[in-house]
């Protein structure tokens, strides 16, 4: 009798009649993740958001005290914070840049067939899937100024990379330009590849220079992928720890997120911390939202 | 076009080819430098000039899983003929293998390379399986502000590490989680939740839904049509996914340094703390790197045609 019935149905519902219903499912399938997120990486946010305006320490014992807007005041004042920030930012300049270049210019080199070219693709994305802590620690041998490779192959002599207060950061940055390009390689030769060759074609005809063509036809098509490269690798930079605190323990080259990690797990100001995680996390989720943003666009094309 | 190239054009072809060549030499020179370390002779591994053709050996690798020290005499002759082969490389050395009865002592390097391979294959199985479930809810179900709740999930996976770890590490400390295998999985399933659901939102987007609604007029049940057509036709979705999971819950540096340090400790918070102070044995060291790296590096050529879509978040497929 039921079956009867059920015929006059769409597929979904007839379904839903036999089994739990589409709205069941959904939710069963949705919910625990949302919860599991918001659990374990909301709940702790609002957490520390209340801590920011204590004085919290999570060493001593002591009962904390409420400070509102101190903590976050005393920051912003910091000169010792903003330099930090400034490194940040030449970090960020140098290293993402260099690796636009690095990786753009490789991809443009790769960018035509040629035998094994997909093995000399997968060699030279190796070292953006490797452990940053692990690849900071094996450059310091790279880098060791009495026996390293790199200062006998450039002749530089005894010239201590790491522990030079004016080359520390920039050393990080090689390495860290060594590491990422690939990534950005990686985009570029999908935006190339994805240029319509019949452009080259008829610039061809037009007897058109290959700056011209470069400029008028290559960078336009690619630049949407070259745009989400550059802003994914500003943030991750922007967040960099674990590469540069493996290499060096230079001042000179304290990132924003090393301080954060000597300020919470090594000074155990831990009101003050949670006030400057704050700050560092805005600061991310504006870049975040921008990079959602344009990796939708370039989804709908 | 093809058919008709210049001769200028065939000369720069073979340039770009041949600086093609000499970058790739010079990007996986630091591979080369750091895996044959682990072959070296001591000496040989801080001699100057720097060695690069050397006769390889195992004996770093057994430095690195056996506890050692130094020999104040030489080895008693008759001592050392009955010694395994892999001992005698360590009383060559001038040390001795410590053992306890008759059994070798391991150095803490196998237990923080098991610890790694149990967090990571856990977090990993967890992450991925929600993941599935819920990008299949996101690709087949109306949702109310779909939008939204996809940048809420992908921006978790943005919040630094250390933002995350002052709290958690507070909260793990009231709860007892501190230094566990638990507490760890489940921040490393937090991490890849977000990205497990945007690739594998990716995957499901392209199996048909025609596939499944065949299904459901044949009398399946939606979860029937959902475990019997939709996750076979996700396998290498899936597949993928877990691996770059892996890769980034087995290199994942900060959350460890910071929430484990004896029993839970994985490898890439240990494999730096071995440096110490004073002359460090870059050989042991680099043994200890080369085997915590073969793993990602076998990896990435079985994902070499997911690579794209995988550091994209399954935005960009080619």
């Amino acid at each position: 009798m039921a079956s009867v019935a059920l015929t006059h149905l769409d597929p979904a519902s007839r379904a839903a009649a036999r089994g739990w219903s589409d709205l069941t499912i959904r939710n069963l399938f949705i919910i625990p993740t949302l919860v599991f997120l918001i659990v374990f990486n909301i709940f702790p946010l609002i957490y520390s958001l209340g801590y920011s305006f204590t004085n919290f320490a999570a060493n001593r014992s002591e009962p904390w005290q409420f400070v509102g807007l101190q903590n976050y005041r005393e920051l912003l004042s910091d000169d010792h914070i903003w330099s930090n920030f400034v490194i940040t930012a030449k970090y960020v300049i140098v290293s993402v840049a260099g690796q636009m270049i690095v990786g753009f210019g490789l991809a443009l080199l790769l960018n035509r067939s040629f035998p094994m070219k997909g093995l000399i693709t997968t060699l030279l994305l190796l070292p953006m899937m490797m452990s940053a802590a692990v690849v900071g620690l094996f450059w310091q041998l790279l880098y060791s100024p009495s026996w390293g490779p790199i200062n006998y192959v450039f002749g530089l002599g005894d010239f201590a990379w790491l522990s030079n207060p004016d080359s520390a950061l920039y050393a990080v940055a090689i390495t860290d330009i060594w590491m990422w390009s690939p990534f950005v390689m990686l985009l570029s030769l999908a935006g190339l590849s994805a240029v319509p060759q019949h452009l080259y074609e008829a610039a061809a005809i037009d007897r058109a220079g290959w700056w011209y063509t470069f400029t008028r036809i290559t960078l336009p098509l690619v630049s949407p992928i070259l745009l989400i490269a550059l802003i994914f690798r500003t943030m991750e930079a922007f967040k960099t720890f674990d590469i540069a605190y493996t290499m060096t323990t230079q001042p000179t080259a304290e990132l924003i997120a090393i301080r954060l990690y000597k300020q919470a797990f090594q000074q155990w100001d831990t009101g003050k911390s949670c006030a400057l995680a704050y700050i560092v996390l805005i600061m991310v989720l504006a870049i975040t939202n921008l990079y959602v943003k344009y990796l939708n666009k370039v989804k709908e094309r | 076009m093809a058919a008709v190239r210049t001769s200028s054009e065939v000369a720069f072809n073979r340039i770009a080819i041949a600086a093609v060549l000499i970058a790739t030499l010079i990007f996986l020179a630091p591979i080369y430098w750091i895996a044959s370390t682990a072959f070296k002779p001591k000496e040989l591994a801080v001699s100057v000039p720097p060695t690069v053709l050397f006769e390889p050996e195992v004996t770093p690798f057994i430095r690195l899983f056996t506890k050692r020290v130094q020999m104040q005499k030489p080895v008693d002759p008759q001592v050392y003929e009955a010694a395994p082969w892999w001992e005698k490389r360590i009383y060559d050395g001038g040390e001795r293998v410590l053992k306890v009865g008759n059994d070798v002592q391991l150095s803490q390097y196998p237990n923080r390379f098991m610890n790694s391979l149990i967090v990571a294959v856990i977090s990993t199985v967890l992450a991925v399986g929600m993941g599935t479930f819920t990008a299949y809810g996101f690709s087949r179900f109306k949702i109310a502000g779909e939008a939204d709740l996809l940048f809420f999930i992908l921006s978790t996976r943005m919040l630094p590490p250390v933002v995350v770890a002052i709290p958690m590490f507070l909260m793990y400390r009231m709860v007892g989680l501190n230094d566990s295998h638990i507490g760890l999985i489940i921040l490393y399933v937090a991490f890849n939740l977000s990205f497990s659901v945007w690739l594998m939102k990716g995957f499901m987007d392209e199996i048909p839904k025609e596939y499944e609604e065949a299904a459901l007029v044949d009398g399946y049940t939606r979860m029937q049509a959902f475990f019997k057509i939709v996750l076979p036709e996700a396998a290498t979705g899936i597949a993928a996914t877990a691996v770059f999971c892996f890769i980034t819950a087995w290199n994942e540096y900060a959350f460890a340094l910071i929430m484990t340090n004896r029993r839970a400790q994985t490898a890439p918070p240990f494999i730096p703390s071995q440096i110490g102070s004073g002359l460090p044995d870059w050989t042991t060291i680099a043994a200890g790197t080369f085997l915590f790296l073969l793993p990602v590096a076998i990896f990435t050529f079985l994902l070499r045609n997911h690579l794209l879509r995988g550091v994209t978040f399954g935005a960009i497929r080619k």
